[in-house]
């Protein structure tokens, strides 16, 4: 009898479960209606959508600022680079995307070569941004620099010893060195960068002395090559300045990145490798005038010190102060000259990469 | 006749709907680039191909073992602790494996707490002494066993809990003593080898553990030649050989067992009781479970923890609210739908109804071994396609732009989740379809059933068990799920997981934990509901 009582709990249940099953697709369908319907409503009130390379830790505060000064809502999608452009590529002419923010200059000149760009004539960012850092053809703009240096662990490499990129790969430093896989961007525009100024067969026999000289496989990301230095895995790490930054604001992290100090690499010659973040008008903008408008406030010296403040990075408007951290790791000569190229240059480098046998 | 044929026709039109995107996947091989695939053969195809495999295999491996174990012990026996564990051992599958992975490498890496102890206590340097390397293809494969092991247990435990007890009384009067092995576990394969099937699909899919670990598989690869060389096309053939690897080796698997039926014609009768452990055995019991528990989940959860809790600001920045309902309404919505969808598609299989069907059906599951960044592509396109079509006719006969209606809504979501998580949600129920016998049916029709009350009367009071655990499992996997969401979803709509892989790829673990650990809170309720829910329904006819 008890299993008869059971069947009919039971079979209460798989009712409700059939039942909400069949509410959930309406729901769905009437809420993907809804939506839509929402979007083309709100389309006259001021506002501007960000697609945004960039995480929204790191960009939503700035747009509440924005917002705030203006009165122009902010709409935000982040992602992966690619995946964004991708999704703007598919959205085609419907696409809602406004502004692009990329944290790397390859993806804007992606952006660029996919003709998903237009120019954007303003007089605040032509004079404000230095000509290196924005697109010839003003399609896209500079916002910050980020700075590749070499960091070394003093009691076991003397910053004499050092100079170059290049010296590197010298096999002095055999199994001393540690980096991350070549399967990131900031590796991919560093060999990028070499490929600009050295030429492709030179950076080959480069990549592949420097691949001999890892203390280990590529593992981790960047904070974790500077802990790998810290703990006696390896003598020099390759790692972005703002990692360093952040990992001496951090209890945790703040005693293995107190044990490597920076080193600016060829001062003598092209200057050490930078990248830049930037941002993009998209072709299909709907809201093209508060897009300039969020470009321009992107230059605004409270936003480039916000930048500089919470993020370390190098801002690229001239006499907006960097932070004290950053400060601490001295001032430096960039190669700005090849940062157009690295784009054009990326896939090259990966192949390059792919045969040097750089995991 | 009309009845039939329109019955058909949702079966034939649902697998197909699901297969569209990875139709998408495929189609890139219409246009290959034969430059790019001849440099990748050149250099790193074979490392990848050969990684990934052993990958899947090692982990699928492991992850029967202690699935299969636990679920054993659970189902058959009664230990300190069961009844929690019972539900416990679930956790795991709660947690991103990506941020078990980097608590594990937090912890055991060269400049964590156990080496630094070890090196401060010893005097020894870096290279004085042997210590595993966690981050390896075998420490990868350590870390996606111990947190998938929970698809084979939930699976497992299911069958050995629904096993006739009569079954062990006749081994027992024949005095054999290969219980276990020639009985019990032959009647559980199919819920075994689905759950195996289930993981060893997700570890040919991951990409964070691997990416995070440093071992080059067709995963990374993947994304390495959509990122780096920006070539989308090559990355969703590379996603193509991905998906035939999983295919080859489930019809390895169904080809193994195809003349194997197991039945069960007492299913729903009288239960197995759970046999009282004592003495060693009960405590080897519990501290077996307890240790994978550990491993799983106790163990990076109170890691998370205290990094996380080394700057308490950083549960203070987070908009809760919002995230956890986003996360729980997209997760509850996404399972229900998902596990009606496996519903249908199961039945279908089960009335045989052409050989084609079969086929569409069985192929629509394997979107569970696609990376969701492709199929989010593979769902993109033709939802945005669907889109321009309308805009361009409303432009032309109404000269109004309808823009985006599907693309960049909670609906494209959730179909990609669909396409995406259906084989999670099929293997257990086509696990329990598998075990009631034809005859029953037919006794049923005999006795003038039609075939939906035979559905409603017959099936679905034997079915309630595994619909809870599809349930389980399709929430927990919505709940955690990222690269689908990260490119598809609308704007200012954020998840739990979203937010947790933002701050983990800026390399801030401990802001991570805080997100990381909530979506674990958000799923723990549910998870302990439904698996009552479960496990009620299996004992039900007590």
């Amino acid at each position: 009898m008890e299993s008869i009582g059971g069947g009919l709990a039971l079979r209460k249940l798989s009712v409700n479960v059939l039942g909400l099953g069949v509410l959930g697709v309406i729901t769905l369908g009437v809420s993907a209606i809804g939506f839509s319907a929402l979007g083309l409503n709100t389309a006259q009130a001021a506002e501007v959508n960000v697609y945004s390379a960039r995480q929204q830790e790191l960009i939503k505060p700035l747009l509440d600022k924005f917002t705030a000064e203006t009165g122009v809502k902010v709409n935000l999608i982040t992602g992966k680079p690619d995946e964004l452009l991708t999704r703007i590529r598919q959205e085609g002419r419907n696409s809602p995307a406004d502004v692009l923010l990329s944290t790397d200059v390859g993806r804007l000149y992606r952006a660029k070569e996919l003709s998903l760009l237009q120019p954007i004539e303003s007089a605040q960012l032509t004079s404000k941004i230095p000509a290196q850092y924005r697109d010839p053809a003003n399609l896209w703009f500079g916002l910050t620099m980020r700075a590749r240096p070499i960091l070394y662990v003093p009691s076991k490499v003397q910053p004499q010893e050092l100079s170059t990129l290049e010296n590197l790969a010298d096999a002095k430093w055999r199994g001393r060195i540690c980096i991350r896989s070549s399967d990131n961007v900031y590796n991919q525009s560093m060999v990028a960068g070499l490929i600009a100024s050295l030429g492709a067969d030179a950076t080959a026999i480069w990549a592949s002395d420097f691949a001999k000289n890892f203390a280990q496989p590529p593992k981790g990301g960047d904070r974790d090559q500077i802990k790998a230095a810290a703990s006696g895995v390896c003598d020099i790490a390759i790692a972005n300045t703002y990692y360093l930054a952040a990992m001496l604001e951090d209890p945790k992290d703040k005693a293995a990145a107190g044990a490597v100090k920076v080193f600016w690499p060829n001062q003598q010659d092209r200057g050490a490798h930078v990248n830049i973040s930037g941002a993009a008008v998209l072709k299909h903008a709907p809201n093209k005038s508060q897009a300039q408008q969020l470009m321009e406030y992107m230059v605004s010296p409270q936003a480039q010190q916000w930048y500089a403040e919470v993020n370390h990075e190098y801002p690229v408007v001239a006499g907006v102060e960097t932070s004290a951290l950053l400060q601490s790791f001295g001032t430096f000569k960039a190669d700005t000259a090849s940062l157009d190229k690295l784009g054009a240059l990326n896939q090259q480098a990966l192949m390059l990469m792919d045969k040097a046998g750089w995991k | 006749m009309m009845m039939k044929k329109r019955q058909s026709l949702l079966w034939l039109a649902l697998p197909l709907l699901l297969l569209l995107p990875m139709a998408v996947v495929f189609a890139s091989w219409l246009t290959p680039d034969w430059q790019i695939w001849q440099h990748l053969a050149q250099t790193v195809l074979g490392t990848y191909v050969l990684n990934s495999l052993l990958l899947a295999a090692g982990t699928g491996f492991f992850s029967l073992l202690l699935g299969g174990s636990l679920a054993f012990l659970v189902a058959r026996y009664q230990f300190s602790g069961r009844n929690w564990l019972s539900w416990a051992l679930v956790l795991p599958l709660a947690m991103p494996a990506y941020i078990v992975a980097y608590s594990y490498a937090g912890l055991l890496d060269a400049a964590g707490p156990l080496q630094t102890q070890l090196r401060e206590l010893t005097g020894w340097r870096y290279q004085d002494y042997w210590f595993p390397q966690i981050r390896s293809l075998f420490g990868a494969i350590l870390i996606l066993s111990l947190v998938l092991y929970p698809y084979v247990y939930l699976l497992a435990r299911q069958a050995f809990s629904q096993q006739n007890p009569a079954w062990r009384e006749a081994a027992r009067s024949l005095a054999s003593t290969g219980y276990v092995w020639k009985v019990a576990l032959p009647l559980a394969r199919p819920a075994l080898l689905g759950g195996t099937a289930l993981v060893m699909m997700e570890a040919f899919a991951d990409y964070g553990t691997v990416a995070y670990f440093g071992v080059p598989v067709l995963t990374t690869g993947i994304f390495r030649v959509w990122f780096g060389m920006g070539d989308v096309a090559a990355a969703a053939q590379l996603s193509a050989v991905l998906c035939s690897l999983a295919i080859l080796l489930v019809a390895l698997e169904l080809w193994n067992r195809r003349q194997l039926r197991y039945f069960d014609k007492s299913a729903g009768q009288r239960r197995l009781p759970r046999q009282q452990l004592a003495g060693w055995r009960n405590i080897a019991a519990s501290a077996f479970a307890l240790s994978i528990l550990s491993l799983g989940f106790l163990v990076p959860a109170v890691a998370l923890l205290v990094w996380s809790l080394e700057d308490p600001a950083l549960w203070f920045q987070l908009d809760f609210a919002a995230l956890l309902a986003n996360s729980v309404g997209l997760a509850t919505l996404s399972a229900l739908i998902i596990v009606a969808a496996a519903l249908v598609l199961v039945y279908g299989l089960r009335r045989k109804i052409s050989t084609t069907l079969q086929l569409l059906i069985r192929g629509s599951g394997f979107g569970y071994a696609i990376p969701g960044t492709v199929i989010a592509i593979g769902v993109l396109w033709p939802f945005s396609q669907v889109d321009a079509q309308l805009d361009l006719w409303a432009e032309q006969f109404f000269g109004i732009r309808t823009g985006l209606i599907l693309t960049g809504t909670i609906a494209a979501l959730v179909f990609a989740y669909l396409v995406r998580f259906i084989a999670v949600a099929m293997q257990p129920l086509e696990a329990a379809f598998n075990q009631i016998p034809p005859s029953m049916d037919q006794a049923a029709r005999s006795l003038g059933c039609n075939r939906w009350q035979l559905l409603w009367r017959v099936h679905r009071p034997l079915l309630a068990g595994p619909v809870w655990i599809a349930l389980l499992l399709v929430f927990v996997d919505v709940l955690k799920e990222l690269p689908a969401t990260l490119l598809l979803r609308p704007f200012n709509f954020d998840t739990l997981a979203v937010r947790t892989f933002e701050l983990a790829s800026d390399e801030q673990l401990a802001a991570a934990a805080v997100p990381a650990l909530t979506i674990v809170l958000a799923g723990l309720l549910p998870l302990i509901w439904l698996n009552r829910a479960a496990e009620g329904s299996s004992h039900a006819g007590h």
